[in-house]
């Protein structure tokens, strides 16, 4: 059996103690597992059975602190208190909504495609729980070290979509599947321009591996690929269909998009689903830009990735207060035009970088970073140009002068046709004839 | 100028953010512990020291202080205030009411030496579950009998209890709001104070004297 | 290999979040473009005309707080200027000064709500629509504390207002506008810069100034196309005449027009009611029973009598038989009759913009069906 995962302190923690010194563990920690010897077999199983319980139930504790923080935020954000009512600071709202979820009555519509209307809400949280098994939370603290983990991530996170087509087309509504079409647009536009602007991370690190990537940020690769960052955070959020780029649900137009015809703890999947993709999301960024778990000395390295997490998702829920939704051709204008344009930039520009720093240490990293930040900016701004916002430069027009062309003067005031009758012989035939 | 437009929308809503809620929590509002020792007339450590208990949960997000409603004193309430001695009876009420949700019966009364010949009311029912405070039988009653109340918090889930009967109406606690009613507002009063308003002093005209009754209803007479 | 397509027949409404209303419409999708759109209304169809048949004079001032019930004032002034009309009653100045203050105020909420509700249709999340909400509800503690109700004020009666303005109103009132132009600075800030609200906004749902005259449409929705028509200048009802204002007008007539015109109203009409606060005299705010009493009897005759509404134009006309209740009333709405060139503004454009087009035009479903 390959030794390697024993460098893991969350495997090395509990598989060495069940096995022991026996199984390759250090014999001065554990001179005797609580398995016999020969069960090396056993002790692996349990280990993993444990670690991914561990993960996804505390996943899944974090979704339902995610959900009360997030409507907190939003209360403060629209300048409300939020939820305050239900346990101290309204924590056991969302806990109060689970179970009501819970107890709801499940409908399924009568058109629906049985199987696959059930099926859906599973597939759809598989895959964000997926994404936290290759996120290395601190120091030597991860599921897997893939040294594919960012391809995997990739893969792992467009199967979201797969889902929504499923609980679209099994429901047998119409809007649902406007809903999954958008979603599907989505992901073809959104997928390319977010893995273009990993390659820029993946030349500076080197690595495919998320372990390797956190390791080789000196200094956190949002400084050193400001355009990167840019571009895959906004495809991120494209992603998960948060907004600005709410469309597959969008509240406004599609009521609840491919959401509309579950209930019950159906719905409650779907809705943690969300929830998970946005810290999923979140914690990817942190492990890519923000230099994951590394941080100042005393403090433990799973704080600091806590700490960075909380940051990104204050900064994903604050977009989302304030940005209004686009519309779907914009959004995917927006993706093919002008995201993809600027990774590419980045691409050539970071691999010119590569070329010049085959192995960039820390000071070569901020060189790097200052040749980057002005490429960045003039980037953005060429691209923002040529998308043709220019148009709407002129916000508001001189109050006074436009006035429409046809001269207003011969419209003839209203009291000249408006005319306050008072031939009442008229109306006293009218009452004689109506109130007989 | 273009591009800048987004960016100053966060920055909105990150003003917003840092400033206080709007937000009128009713019936209770929770408060942190400088909101608590405040509700208790202390400084935090004196409450800090005293109320161990009470502290803790202040700090936990528990502790709660009711709250006084910000209303206006014109505010048409669904408890109506109705003096009897002031009432004859002319059912205007009954008849200016858009909805016809007043009903009225009376039956001739005895004669009082202090205040005058009367009718006695016999029923007096307001179906407030059909009323919408529209106040015209309050502007239509001459003698300032009845008043839009000021409390709003008679909610039900049986329709009937929706009806103010008599006795109801004749035994609720008289704080008239000042809605059409002008001597109130000259007088100062304030319908969500302690005191409670008698009936001499909810009329727009002057108390007659003691003298003035008697000249009119026993030495005339 | 060409796939062959069919367009899809969707229902939105009476019940979704953004039909603001029970209204329901019949849209035809091809793909995200709307091929064909039926409106549907009536859901909240009351019969106040109706009602107002058996009601006298006065009361029917209660009826008309639940039509456009976002702009109860407005109605008021519409319905009373119609009885002054028929009824030929002489206002007192302070009355018509306190009613055109409570209007104005009105005006500013209903603009909010209908910018508010604009903003929550593009997707804001209830950001703006809540920033909105928050200054509507310091006008609704103004005419709590002027008439006792925050939304069915029945505030108006003929010759004037029931009740003087209390001693407390006129600071509050003086912190309330400076409040709402801080909040209208605010979502100006906030919004009018937007590029997304731009490019969502502008160039969608363009209508000619000559379809929206043609189609009698009026209020924000004509001067957002650079129409200017306002009836408070046009034909001056109240004391208008005695106020300096400017008229808003914008050209592009789309729907970013129709917002920003909104906003600039809201601004107008706080100079408004400040030039009101100046101009305002001491006096009774009705006449006296005697003059008017309260059962009206009005002339035979017939009255029409049209305010600028915070929608277009309000118009009331009633019809006396001599008796104490109107034998006819009819309701000159303008969420109705803006709500004729939905087909016009919809088919051709974009699902997303639907709603958006479709809260531009503010309409209140207790308006369009009374």
């Amino acid at each position: 059996m390959d030794q390697s995962f024993l460098d893991n302190s969350l495997w090395r923690n509990i598989y060495c103690l069940l096995a022991g010194d026996s199984a390759g563990c250090s014999a001065r920690d554990y001179a005797s597992g609580l398995l016999p010897g020969g069960m090396e077999w056993l002790a692996f199983a349990i280990t993993a059975l444990a670690i991914i319980g561990l993960v996804i139930n505390g996943v899944l504790g974090g979704v339902i602190v995610l959900i009360w923080g997030e409507r907190r935020l939003f209360g403060r954000f629209q300048s409300r208190t939020g939820p305050n009512r239900w346990g101290p600071f309204g924590m056991l709202t969302s806990v109060a909504d689970a179970i009501k979820t819970m107890f709801k009555e499940d409908v399924v519509p009568v058109d629906a495609d049985r199987i696959l209307f059930n099926l859906a809400p599973i597939l759809i949280a598989t895959p964000a729980l997926l994404v936290f098994a290759v996120i290395p939370f601190g120091i030597g603290t991860y599921v897997a070290d893939l040294n594919v983990g960012v391809l995997f991530i990739m893969a792992v996170t467009s199967l979201t979509t797969l889902s929504v087509l499923t609980a679209a087309w099994s429901s047998a509504n119409r809007i649902a599947i406007l809903s999954a079409l958008r979603s599907v647009a989505l992901l073809i536009s959104y997928e390319i321009p977010m893995a273009l602007a990993l390659v820029g991370v993946i030349m500076l690190a080197g690595s495919l591996s998320l372990g390797q990537i956190v390791q080789a940020q000196g200094i956190p690769f949002i400084l050193v690929q400001p355009l990167a960052f840019f571009v895959f955070f906004i495809a991120a959020m494209a992603e998960m269909a948060r907004a600005p780029f709410d469309l597959t649900e969008a509240e406004s137009e599609l009521a609840a998009g491919y959401l509309n015809d579950y209930a019950s703890m159906k719905f409650g999947l779907f809705f943690l689903a969300e929830f998970m993709a946005e810290i999923s999301t979140a914690a990817i960024v942190t492990t890519l830009f923000l230099s994951g778990w590394k941080g100042w000395e005393p403090i433990p390295s799973h704080f600091w990735f806590m700490a960075k997490l909380i940051l990104v998702l204050f900064v994903i829920i604050w977009f989302r207060m304030t940005l209004p939704r686009l519309r779907i051709d914009q959004v995917l204008k927006f993706a093919w035009k002008g995201l993809f344009e600027l990774t590419l930039i980045n691409i050539v520009v970071t691999a010119i970088l590569i070329g010049i720093w085959p192995q960039p240490t820390t000071a070569q990293l901020w060189m790097m970073a200052a040749v980057n930040w002005p490429v960045a900016i003039i980037s953005i701004w060429l691209v923002s140009r040529l998308l043709g916002t220019a148009k709407y430069e002129k916000a508001s027009p001189d109050s006074d002068s436009p006035v429409y062309s046809v001269a207003t003067e011969s419209i003839p005031k209203t009291s000249e046709y408006i005319t306050n009758s008072t031939d009442v012989s008229s109306v006293e035939a009218v009452s004689k004839e109506g109130g007989a | 100028m273009i591009g800048l437009g987004l960016p100053r929308g966060f920055l909105v809503t990150l003003k917003n953010f840092v400033r206080p809620a709007v937000t009128e929590q009713y019936p209770d509002r929770h408060v942190g512990l400088l909101g608590a020792a405040k509700e208790a007339g202390m400084n935090p450590f004196q409450f800090l020291i005293k109320n161990p208990g009470n502290s803790l949960k202040a700090i936990a997000g528990l502790a709660t202080v009711p709250v006084a409603v910000k209303q206006s004193p014109r505010f048409r309430g669904n408890e109506f205030t109705f003096y009897e001695d002031r009432c004859t009876v002319c059912a205007s009420c009954a008849k200016y009411c858009p909805l016809g949700i007043i009903e009225i019966v009376s039956v001739p009364g005895k004669i009082d030496a202090q205040e005058g010949e009367s009718y006695k009311i016999e029923v007096f029912d307001i179906d407030i579950g059909r009323c919408m405070f529209c106040g015209l039988c309050v502007e239509a009653c001459p003698y300032d009998a009845l008043h839009m109340g000021t409390k709003f918090e008679r909610s039900s889930y049986i329709r009937n209890d929706l009806v103010i009967s008599k006795d109801e109406l004749f035994a609720a606690e008289k704080r008239p709001s000042s809605f059409y009613r002008p001597q109130f507002e000259e007088t100062g009063f304030d319908p969500f104070s302690e005191e409670v308003t008698d009936y001499h002093d909810a009329g727009r005209h002057e108390r007659p004297t003691d003298e003035d009754l008697k000249r009119k209803w026993v030495d005339e007479r | 290999m060409a796939i062959k397509t069919q367009p899809v027949t969707v229902n939105l409404g009476p019940q979704h979040p953004s039909t603001h209303g029970v209204f329901r419409m019949r849209v035809m999708f091809d793909g995200e473009e709307i091929v064909d759109v039926e409106p549907i209304f009536g859901y909240l169809h009351r019969g106040s005309e109706k009602l107002a048949e058996e009601r006298t004079y006065t009361q029917i001032v209660t009826l008309t707080d639940r039509m456009d019930y976002v702009s109860s004032m407005l109605n008021n002034q519409a319905y009373i200027l119609a009885v002054e009309k028929l009824a030929g009653i002489e206002p007192s100045p302070r009355g018509v000064w306190l009613r055109m203050i409570a209007s104005e105020l009105q005006r500013i909420a209903s603009h909010l709500v209908a910018t508010g509700f604009l903003l929550q249709d593009l997707g804001a999340l209830g950001t703006p629509l809540i920033y909105a909400m928050r200054e509507r509800e310091n006008i609704l503690d103004l005419f709590e504390i002027i008439c006792g109700a925050r939304i069915t004020n029945s505030y108006l009666r003929p010759g004037g207002v029931f009740m003087d303005a209390p001693q407390e109103f006129w600071p509050a009132l003086d912190r309330g506008l400076s409040d709402i132009v801080n909040t209208l600075d605010e979502l100006e800030e906030y919004l009018s810069g937007n590029e997304i609200v731009f490019s969502r906004t502008k160039g969608t749902a363009v209508l000619s100034p000559e379809l929206l005259i043609n189609a009698s449409i009026t209020g924000p929705m004509l001067r957002a196309s650079g129409v200017d028509w306002d009836l408070r200048h046009r034909n001056p009802y109240d004391y208008y005449e005695k106020i300096k204002f400017e008229r808003k007008l914008h050209t592009a007539s789309d729907n970013y027009a129709r917002y920003w015109v909104r906003v600039q109203e809201a601004r107008e009409s706080v100079k408004i009611i400040r030039q009101c606060i100046d101009q305002i005299e001491p006096g009774p705010v009705r006449p006296s029973f005697d003059d008017v009493p309260r059962l009206l009897r009005p002339p035979a005759g017939d009255a029409y009598a049209a305010i600028e509404g915070s929608k277009g134009e309000l118009g009331f006309y009633l019809v006396s038989d001599g008796g104490i209740a109107p034998y006819r009333m009819h309701v000159r709405s303008s969420s109705l009759i803006n709500l004729t060139l939905l087909r016009d503004m919809l088919i051709g454009g974009q699902f997303g913009d639907l709603f958006v087009t479709f809260g531009s035009v503010d309409l209140n479903m207790g308006e369009v069906d009374r």
